[in-house]
């Protein structure tokens, strides 16, 4: 992505492209979520997972969770334009993974016979996933953890007759004992 | 924003209906003219102000027209501007004006109307998703879901416009909630509002700015729209600064008259078609002052060429525009008036140091005598730059009010037409909407009924808008359209000769109506004037004249704009008009794939 964006080209930095891991609390009302994803195919952002839920239902906030990525330039024009937006009332960058904790849940359906079934049900053994389904010729792991460890799992289901997956997006907090 | 005593005060309590609400939450923010266009979704608003006197209705011919005009009356007065229209198309032809409005930050608060309640979503007549599609359109929208909640996204939709770096705010209004009752609460019921942008500068961040300006050799002051988006007073400081300092200033197109154009220090507008001084100083200055700009790509030119060896200090009351296109070195998020009220007091303040600008000014001397806005003129021919010098001469000591549409005409008026004052110049920048200046100046005149007011036009801008002649003269408003014909789209003409080797593809227009006979059925004076001679008779009597006037100037068909710094190029390397340079070559291949 060539960024920062301009009808002008500039020329192509070789600066790093990071990823991060932006939580954005929202004013819970009809619209915040498309007026935050519109805004990142508008400026052509990346959006890598994106998770939403409402967090407060006293204080009427919904927390979404963006994973995303670009140079630092980009990563900081992306946090100012979501702070642009009227119901956004924070915007916290989880900087490059490095202080937060983040999880991600996966569904993981893998079907198969012999060898393939028992070597998936070693693994999901090995990866700590529960066994949420199971037929005689197919199960459904759940796996919890980061976005890595489930990319790897599902890498290592691919050949052993991996069907289906359904993935939550990244969910993520600060360590210690603030607030964000 | 302060008010004053809520007009409506006596009302609250009383039990009303939704569409009454409305129209008494206008009277509460002050609210004297609104521009639109009745339809099946927003009757029962019309009822409500059938019979009223306190706001001004004022019936447009397209709702792009209504949009224009609350965008001209905005930024003339520095109010907010007001529209209503129905929904689906009614709202649709808005969007043009509110997006004009978005990226040149005009306040405005645009009612549209919509289905009721229980048919939204079911494709219903005249239904349109307004508030998905002014999602990126407008600075921020709402769809009124109950009567309860109505008063109060009005006053937040009000408060949001004008706030921080104003913009549109879209409220759509399903018909059912404009019939449905609740009690009147009044503005006072409704504060404080959670949106409260930062307006006061981080003084740390002023001082150090100080600290580079006072020691800069080659410093230069670059504004915006911000300057005169902060009110009158901004520009009075901005005056005080430019003379305290003796720094040279230039301007964006939408910051012209802040500072005013016989001051000793100005250097003309910057960018593409900017003078030679202004881009020259821009690129070889050491510090840099943006106040209200926000290096938009008109005026940067070539990005990584831009002013290499300057240190930039950035002012803006949005903090997006800070290192969005241009990395600086101090970003201040502030009113731009707040601001440069605090860059003087702290600058008097500093007294140890002053820098010495006599080399600077006397090279800036050396750039200005370069006179790059020059053009040949003719005797037998009415040359465009000329036209306009004339109508400048000639309606300077008025109380005059210049709206443009957008191509040649626009920069020729940008670069010889002269302000000496802000909030007189109304002109599309951002989004460079055709057929913007005519309704604009309609606006105008609404809120400045005794001020002249003038539409430099082009011929095929002109033609985009050109039913709102017809809203002129019923409300009796006196518009000047002043209509620089040269046949052509003369800016894609231009373009075309510099980028498509000459190969003028749809860019003449066949078949232009008779100028002077459409403003004759349409109610206006229509005025032709082909000869200089004629020239000064002819605006003489289109000012003298009480009432609406077209001028059909039939001016050189191929007269380009320059100075020009071409696609993809660095502010040092315009073009000019009389440098000799081979035009078909002067743009390389990657600057050809630009805008």
């Amino acid at each position: 992505m060539s960024q920062p964006n301009s009808a002008y080209f500039i020329p192509d930095t070789t600066e790093a492209i990071k990823r991060t891991t932006l939580a954005v609390v929202v004013k819970n009302e009809p619209g915040v979520l498309g007026r935050v994803v519109g805004l990142f195919s508008a400026r052509g952002y990346n959006i890598e997972s994106l998770t939403v839920a409402e967090t407060d239902h006293e204080a009427h906030t919904s927390r979404i969770t963006i994973v995303t990525s670009g140079t630092q330039a980009t990563l900081d024009q992306i946090k100012a334009q979501i702070a642009r937006i009227v119901p956004v009332k924070r915007v916290n960058d989880f900087n490059g993974d490095e202080d937060v904790v983040s999880r991600e849940l996966a569904l993981i359906k893998v079907a198969g016979k012999g060898d393939d079934r028992v070597e998936s049900l070693r693994l999901a053994d090995a990866f700590k996933a529960k066994i949420m389904d199971a037929g005689l010729d197919s199960f459904t792991f759940e796996l919890t953890g980061s976005s890595k460890k489930l990319d790897d799992f599902i890498k290592l289901m691919k050949p052993l007759g991996l069907v289906e997956v359904s993935r939550t997006g990244v969910a993520a907090i600060r360590r210690g004992n603030e607030k964000v | 924003m302060s008010k004053a005593k809520d007009k409506t005060e006596h009302l609250i309590g009383n039990e009303m209906s939704g569409a009454e609400i409305l129209v008494n939450a206008l009277k509460a923010e002050g609210v004297d003219t609104i521009f639109g266009y009745p339809g099946g979704a927003v009757l029962p608003i019309y009822d409500a102000l059938y019979g009223q006197n306190d706001i001004e209705h004022v019936l447009v011919r397209h709702e792009q027209g209504a949009s224009h005009m609350a965008e001209g009356y905005a930024r003339s007065t520095g109010k907010c501007g007001v529209v209503l229209v129905t929904s689906g198309p009614g709202a649709t032809n808005a969007v043009t004006g509110i997006v004009d409005a978005l990226l040149d930050s005009i306040p405005m608060v645009c009612f549209t109307g919509q289905v009721p309640t229980h048919l939204i979503g079911t494709d219903a007549f005249q239904e349109c998703d307004t508030t998905g599609i002014t999602r990126s359109a407008a600075k921020h929208n709402y769809l009124v879901k109950s009567v309860e909640e109505l008063e109060g996204i009005i006053h937040e939709a009000f408060h949001i416009a004008t706030s921080g770096r104003p913009g549109p705010v879209v409220i759509d209004v399903p018909k059912d909630i404009q019939f449905k009752k609740t009690t009147y609460k009044g503005y006072e019921a409704h504060l404080p509002f959670d949106y409260n942008p930062q307006t006061e500068p981080f003084m740390p961040a002023i001082e150090m700015a100080i600290d580079l300006l006072a020691n800069a050799k080659k410093p230069i002051i670059y504004t915006g729209g911000g300057i005169i988006n902060a009110g009158v007073k901004a520009s009075e400081y901005l005056r005080e600064f430019v003379k305290e300092t003796n720094f040279p200033i230039t301007s964006t197109l939408m910051g012209l008259g802040a500072y005013p154009a016989s001051g000793d220090n100005w250097l003309g507008m910057l960018g593409m078609h900017g003078s030679y001084e202004a881009n020259l100083a821009m690129h070889d200055c050491d510090v840099m002052l943006c106040i209200g700009a926000r290096f938009d790509d008109r005026v940067t030119g070539r990005l990584d060429a831009f002013s290499p060896n300057s240190k930039k200090i950035h002012i803006d009351i949005e903090p997006s525009s800070i290192n969005k296109n241009v990395r600086v070195d101090i970003g201040i998020v502030a009113d731009a008036g707040i601001a440069t009220k605090a860059l003087l007091k702290a600058w008097s303040k500093n007294k140890s140091k002053r820098p010495k600008l006599d080399d600077w000014w006397k090279q800036i001397n050396v750039w200005r005598e370069r006179k790059s806005f020059g053009y040949r003129n003719q005797d037998d021919l009415i040359i465009p730059q000329y036209a306009i010098e004339r109508l400048y001469e000639l309606t300077k000591d008025k109380k005059t009010y210049i709206t443009t549409e957008v191509g040649l005409h626009q920069m020729w008026a940008a670069q010889h037409y002269h302000f000496e004052e802000p909030h007189r110049w109304m002109t599309s920048g951002g989004l460079g909407t055709m057929g913007y200046g005519l309704p604009a100046a309609i606006g105008v005149q609404m809120a400045h009924k005794d001020a002249l007011v003038i539409d430099i036009a082009g011929d095929a801008s002109v033609q985009m808008t050109m039913q709102e002649m017809s809203c002129a003269v019923q409300y009796n408003l006196p518009v000047k359209i002043f209509i620089l014909n040269n046949e052509w789209m003369g800016m894609v003409r231009q373009w075309q000769q510099l980028l498509h080797g000459e190969r003028y593809s749809h860019s003449y227009s066949h078949s232009l109506p008779d100028f002077v006979k459409m403003a004759e059925a349409f109610g206006c004076l229509g005025l032709r004037c082909d000869k200089p001679s004629e020239l000064d008779e002819t605006i003489q009597k289109m000012i003298d004249y009480n009432g609406p006037v077209l001028v059909d100037c039939r001016v050189s068909k191929i007269e380009n704009c320059f100075p020009m710094i071409p696609s993809g190029a660095a502010h040092n390397e315009m073009l000019l008009g009389d440098d000799g340079r081979d035009l078909g070559t002067a743009i390389d291949d990657k600057g050809k794939q630009l805008v």
